[in-house]
């Protein structure tokens, strides 16, 4: 009784230095994984009917790289008329107004009911029911008039199917963002006098931001993979200019692995840079940023056998910090 | 006498079929503190945020400074305000919140520049100026950038005093500042409560500190049920209740 258990301030204890516990069996998990994986690597990449040569020559090949800045352009101009339109159906969609909240439930209905191909499609073949399209302004002689097949140019009509579709879905991510943030912050920024426009823009928007962010990454990876259904409208991009390729020579999987690896290089891309802007929008939600892949990296090499961080470092309870953990 | 700050004459508000005011008639005059006080459902916050529009009223008149609350008289008629008015007044009303409703995304000095910036355009630097000023006169001087999550309860709920005091209110409206506080916070926020009234701001007060209604209330209502069952000096009617659902009210919290 005369050594007290809890020493007092003065006086700390000894730190533990126990001898770590072995793990046996997590070695052998890991060897008989990394054998299988090397053994199914290997039986792809030494298959007799498979030129290596013909992949490394197509890599870098000038078509091949316009049908990469396709890609990314037509994914870039997809995503950004899905957000544009989605963030204004989303608030449509929660407005008191019925009429504008309804117009707005059927056309997510509408787009999200039918598949993307078949909406690709149609906006291609536009022309074969609409030969003819004209804007022009009500009572006045002020028109425009052109040919469907001029205006819906391929491109134009891989974006609209491409985009009007995102729309539909980013609909519902923005709106599941906005309904996250509390009410009183809205009664908040109200009782400050600001108006309703600006409550928005200024208060449950940025918050949204951390709820929106996550799924929009997703989408926006999903979207580049997706974009490759664009080929039927005949686009130039990554999958159409290489089966056009191995329509010529007949290397039809070496020009697959072409499109693969170039799409993979994009979607590691768009990953990392999902990364930062969620640091970014997690601001104040946290006490602590979550490390970046680079300090994580480091503490693998360095500090492999601190117990991981917990609490504090896991800022978003939701998706965020989730497929991060998945892809970096 | 000066036209009252608040002036509320039979308001009565319904949620669908729940009427949770039922006639209540109080005015407030400039540089009084008002203290409310009443059972959990009486009615107290719907009041407060009737008096900045933040409910609308069913019937009665409420004004505040002499001007209706959410519309405009004329002649015998009265027209609805655009939203544009609305916010207008209620940037010259300041409400603080039992749960502070800081905006998270923003550290304290960028909760307290944003109203006066932004809805009210005055300058950054002047704006700037006054919210470090006000921050230290709360006793945060040092807390100036950053979030709210860094900060206690407490602290939080000075920076929301601050941050509405940014926008020179002539009313100050309170719904609990306190309730979501630990003990040994309570003090730290009702002290800079007591320093506004005693500068004579116009203070309406919903609170459960029976010791701040006391000390620092002009005068005190007890709400119950939607309408207003006593009302007087805070002292008198603390020490001497003069309705049985007053005295038995005040037996549960003393
Ligand atoms: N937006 C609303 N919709 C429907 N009912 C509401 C709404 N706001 C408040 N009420 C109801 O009105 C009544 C009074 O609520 P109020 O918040 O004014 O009470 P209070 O006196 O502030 O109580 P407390 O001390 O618990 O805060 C309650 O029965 C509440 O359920
Ligand atoms: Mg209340």
């Amino acid at each position: 009784m005369s050594e007290p258990i809890v020493s007092s301030a003065r006086s700390r204890p000894e730190a533990i230095q126990a001898i770590p516990l072995r793990h046996p069996w997590r070695w052998i998990a890991a060897v008989l994984v990394l054998a299988l994986a090397a053994a199914a690597l290997y039986t792809f990449a030494a298959a007799p009917g498979l030129d290596w040569r013909v992949v490394g020559q197509y890599l870098f090949f000038p078509q091949v790289l316009h049908g990469v800045l396709v890609t990314l352009e037509l994914t870039a101009i997809a995503m950004a008329i899905g957000v544009a339109l989605g963030a204004l159906l989303a608030v449509m969609r929660l407005s008191p107004n019925p009429v504008v909240s309804t117009v707005s439930w059927f056309y997510i209905w509408f787009f999200r009911g039918t598949p993307v191909l078949v909406q690709l499609f149609f906006w291609y073949n536009l022309a074969l029911i609409l030969p003819h399209l004209s804007i022009g302004i009500p009572f006045t002689h002020i028109e425009w008039i052109g040919t469907t097949n001029q205006i819906i140019s391929p491109f134009l009509a891989a974006i609209l199917g491409l985009g009007l579709n995102e729309a539909a879905y980013m609909s519902e991510v923005v709106r599941a963002g906005i309904i996250s943030v509390e009410q009183g912050q809205t009664e908040a920024a109200q009782a400050l006098g600001m108006t309703r426009m600006r409550v928005m823009r200024r208060i449950v928007l940025p918050q949204a931001m951390r709820v929106i962010l996550p799924p929009t990454g997703n989408e926006t990876i999903s979207m580049l993979k997706t974009s490759s259904l664009a080929y039927i409208t005949t686009v130039n991009e990554l999958f159409y200019v290489t089966t056009q390729i191995s329509n010529a020579n007949f290397s039809i999987v070496e020009l697959l692995i072409v499109a693969s690896i170039w799409y993979l290089a994009m979607t590691s891309l768009l990953t990392f840079g999902q990364y930062y802007l969620e640091r970014y929008f997690a601001r104040g939600a946290s006490r602590q940023l979550p490390p970046t892949p680079l300090q994580r990296f480091r503490r693998l090499l360095f500090h492999f056998h601190d117990p991981p961080p917990v609490g504090p470092f896991e800022p978003l309870a939701t998706s965020a910090s989730h497929h991060d953990d998945r892809v970096m | 006498m000066a036209t009252p700050m608040v002036l509320a004459e039979g308001v009565h508000k319904s949620f669908g079929r729940l009427e949770v005011l039922r006639g209540i008639n109080l005015a407030v005059a400039p540089r009084e503190v008002l203290c409310i006080v009443g059972p959990s459902g009486s009615g107290k916050s719907t009041f407060l945020r009737c008096i900045n529009h933040l409910e609308k009223i069913d019937a009665g008149r409420l004004s505040v400074d002499g001007e209706l609350v959410g519309y405009r008289q004329h002649g015998d008629k009265i027209y609805e305000l655009p939203d544009r008015e609305v916010c207008r007044k209620r940037a010259e009303i300041g409400m603080v919140f039992q749960r502070f409703n800081l905006f998270p995304h923003m550290t304290s000095l960028q909760n307290i520049m944003e109203a006066p910036m932004r809805v009210k355009g005055e300058p950054q630097k002047e704006v700037e100026q006054r919210g470090r000023a006000l921050l230290a006169r709360v006793g945060l001087a040092d807390k100036v950038d950053v979030y709210p999550n860094q900060l206690s309860g407490g602290q939080q709920q000075r920076v929301a005093i601050a941050r509405a005091l940014a926008m020179q209110p002539k009313l100050m409206l309170f719904d609990e500042p306190t309730s979501a506080l630990d003990p040994e916070l309570v003090g730290d926020v009702l002290d800079v409560m007591r320093g506004l009234a005693q500068d004579g701001m116009t203070m309406v007060v919903v609170t459960h500190e029976m010791g701040f209604a006391r000390e620092v209330g002009d005068s005190l209502v007890f709400m119950d049920g939607g309408v207003i069952v006593e009302s007087g000096n805070p002292r008198d009617v603390l020490a001497n209740p003069q309705h049985e659902r007053t005295r038995s009210f005040l037996s549960k919290v003393l």
